[in-house]
């Protein structure tokens, strides 16, 4: 093997790079999933801003605080920031981190690659920051479209448009580069034994999210691509004066803007089917249903993207079938609940901090589910189109779907990042506050919703009052429990008791990955020498 | 192969092969992102979704009266919209027009510039519902040729049509609208940066 090694040395140094450099030109995916996760961190609380903006001018009725224009500049930036800059690179962070230990590789496939993708989303957030400026310093209007970014409305904001066009661009190819990374170590880094059906499920559902990403993102780029060159080139892709359809971009957004649902989702499903077999101290119930649950739904994912504009005017053969196909949707989701649920019957089951958030998932999401099946019906959803029913929906799935899995994956992996045991009252003072303020704030949207209140306007009838203030309450005090979220993070990285290489007394003995094998906090570069996998 | 490669070697092959063939993927979804367009007004043209496709199709109908459907009457409501804040004029004469389908049928649209620039505008027809559209057929319509108004100019545009007598039953009253559309495209996307005074008016 001494050949090997000396192949190795070219290009991994064995002691670690110090200073500033360690980080900007690292190739090291621990320290790249580091910075992942604190750029993710920032993000978090820089999209939460916005959303406190939000929720002081719904706390009353009328004008208060902001202008119209830029209230509708916050919730499309507050979308954007959420989706591309803290979900995504969080859950990034920790497939940089976690995949190469679970597998048994010494590092990513591609390094190099890997130093790349982190780099760009930085620079992808210093766009959206200018996107957000621009108005203020000569540079038209802002862009008040929507995540969604629809024509014509989007082709008739000023320069920020263009600057959020460039900010796509960036965090796309930086999430295209991370998504072959993983695709490519999945499939050619695994040690000597560990198969296929062997990978933990967080593998999987990183590797499903990975070939979804691959498949979407480019293709929304060539969408606002289009916008880009409707806006400067004299083109009409989306401008119904030379031709264009605006309808057009809706199905290309959508087509990239429904899988991303899973994008987001996939990599907590993972995450819970790493919690909940270790605190159950049993196996995965159903570990190859699982897998093809997750195949299921990636695929289902990507042909149901129409139920989002069933309002535009499609045939009613188009919307049957999207319709169908999204109710469809609910098989591999409730297999997946149910595959957790068994993995806890009967366990020997305790209630630390990430199980608890695993437990809440499970019960909140499938709220979320329920509305989204209400919502899949066509002659509802014409009822409930573009009303605060519809965010109190996706806020359901996407923040316990998502975000909360995010929350629990930081938990259980603090201790082997940081090898410091994370404060466990803290841990579950930062639960009971994050999941009961959660409910404050987005429980009450679903009646105003159905009481007629739309969303993505500053202002609202009066009847709606008493909703939105108990939801704006709710929301100032789910913003402020993050400070909680990051004092924890904080104090376990400065000490805490050590923690052992298989924390919670060896309760994750059950689960697949190797990352128990190695020492809290592991050292630089692990899985030097291919570890056997019985 | 004769001979095995080093596994270290093997191993950074099969890791460029699998890069590779994800790159040929992205590239690939890009490009379909593009081919969508054309499959998109294709699939619209051929299921007659959407009536920018369809109007292109002008129709010529003989001096024969013998296809005028004297047993139902269809009220034909007409509609003028004018996109944007472009300060122009645009009306029809006449609100609705009550006919047999298969007669053919005149009415007319005016349309005034109140600008002092020449501009040249491009309407676009919608058919509500949309399931009449191809059964409206125009035979000479304003909106086959792009309009260049004068500043100040007005001007009585010529619409003649047909209802198809195929138009299904249930359909006693259809809308046909336009909507008028600046074809100078720069005042679309700089009208952000003319804006800039009022958006500083909104944000104080």
């Amino acid at each position: 093997m001494s050949s090997n090694a000396a192949t190795h040395d070219d290009h991994d140094h064995h002691h670690a790079p110090s200073g500033w450099r360690r980080w900007v030109f690292s190739t090291n995916h621990k320290d790249i999933g580091t910075m992942y996760l604190f750029f993710a961190l920032f993000m978090l609380f820089f999209g939460g801003a916005m959303a406190m903006v939000i929720r002081a001018e719904l706390f009353q009725p009328g004008l208060q605080f902001v202008s119209p224009e830029f209230y509708n500049n916050m919730f499309t930036n507050h979308a954007l920031i959420m989706i591309f800059g803290m979900v995504m690179p969080a859950a990034a962070g920790m497939a940089n981190w976690m995949i190469p230990l679970m597998i048994g590789a010494p590092d990513m496939a591609l390094p190099r690659l890997n130093n790349l993708s982190f780099w760009l989303l930085p620079a992808g957030g210093l766009m959206l920051v200018m996107s957000i400026i621009a108005p203020w310093v000569g540079g038209g209007t802002a862009v008040t479209a929507g995540w969604t970014l629809y024509p014509p409305i989007s082709l008739q904001a000023g320069m920020s448009m263009d600057l959020l066009i460039f900010t796509i661009h960036l965090l796309g190819i930086s999430s295209i580069l991370a998504s072959i990374n993983i695709v490519t170590t999945v499939l050619n880094m695994r040690a000597p034994g560990m198969s296929m059906m062997k990978m933990p499920l967080f593998v999987w559902a990183w590797f499903f999210t990975a070939i979804l990403l691959i498949l979407i993102m480019p293709a929304f780029a060539g969408g606002v691509t289009m916008l880009l060159f409707d806006r400067h080139f004299g083109t009409s892709f989306f401008d119904a004066a030379g031709g264009g359809d605006p309808v057009l971009f809706q199905h290309l957004f959508w087509f990239f803007g429904h899988p991303e649902v899973y994008v987001l989702l996939l990599p907590s499903i993972g995450v819970l089917g790493m919690v909940i077999p270790t605190f159950s101290r049993k196996p995965l119930f159903g570990y190859k249903s699982l897998v093809w649950g997750m195949a299921f739904l990636a695929t289902l994912g990507m042909v149901v993207w129409a139920h989002h504009q069933y309002t535009v005017g499609m045939s009613i053969w188009a919307t049957k079938y999207f319709m169908i196909g999204t109710i469809l949707i609910s098989i591999p989701i409730g297999l997946m609940k149910f595959n957790f649920i068994f993995t806890m019957w009967r366990g020997a089951l305790t209630f630390e901090t990430p199980m608890l958030f695993a437990i809440a998932i499970i019960l909140m999401f499938a709220f979320a589910g329920v509305t989204g099946v209400m919502l899949a019906v066509v002659p509802a959803d014409l009822q409930y189109h573009d009303t605060y029913f519809v965010v109190a929906h996706f806020h359901y799935a996407l923040i316990p779907g998502a975000v909360f899995g995010l929350y629990a994956g930081v938990f259980y992996w603090l201790p082997k990042w940081t090898g410091h045991m994370y404060d466990e009252k803290l841990g579950k003072i930062f639960f009971w506050w994050t999941t009961i303020t959660f409910n404050i704030t987005f429980f009450p949207q679903h009646f105003s919703g159905l009481a007629g209140m739309p969303r993505r306007i500053v202002d609202y009838g009066v009847q709606f009052t008493e909703f939105n203030t108990i939801s704006s309450l709710g929301a100032f005090a789910f913003g402020l429990s993050h400070l909680l979220f990051l004092y924890i993070i904080i104090k376990t990285i400065k000490g805490g008791e050590p923690a052992p290489a298989m924390p919670w007394e060896g309760a994750q003995a059950g689960t697949p990955g190797l990352e128990w094998t190695v020492p809290s906090p592991p050292p630089f570069h692990t899985f030097e020498t291919p570890p056997e996998v019985k | 192969m004769t001979q095995e490669a080093p596994p270290q070697e093997q191993q950074k092959k099969k890791i460029f092969r699998t890069a590779m063939l994800a790159s040929v993927v992205v590239v690939g979804m890009f490009g379909f992102a593009f081919a969508l367009v054309p499959l998109y007004n294709l699939i619209c043209d051929v299921t007659g979704i959407n009536s920018l496709f369809t109007q292109e199709k002008r129709i010529r109908i003989d001096a024969d009266d013998s296809q005028i459907d004297k047993s139902r009457l269809v009220k034909l409501e007409f509609d003028a919209t004018i996109n944007g804040d472009l300060d122009w004029e645009f009306q029809p004469t006449q609100r609705s027009a009550t006919v047999h389908p298969g007669q053919m049928m005149q009415t007319t649209y005016l349309l005034k510039n109140n600008t002092d620039q020449v501009i040249s505008t491009q309407s676009i027809p919608g058919v509500t519902p949309w399931q009449a559209t191809e059964f409206i057929k125009k035979v000479e319509c304003f909106c086959f040729e792009t309009q260049t108004l004068q500043p100040g100019e007005a001007k009585e545009m010529g619409l003649t049509y047909v209802i198809d007598p195929d138009l299904p039953e249930q359909y006693s009253t259809v809308t046909l609208s336009y909507t008028i559309m600046n074809l100078d495209r720069s005042s679309i996307v700089n009208g952000g940066q003319n804006d800039a005074a009022k958006v500083a008016e909104l944000n104080k």
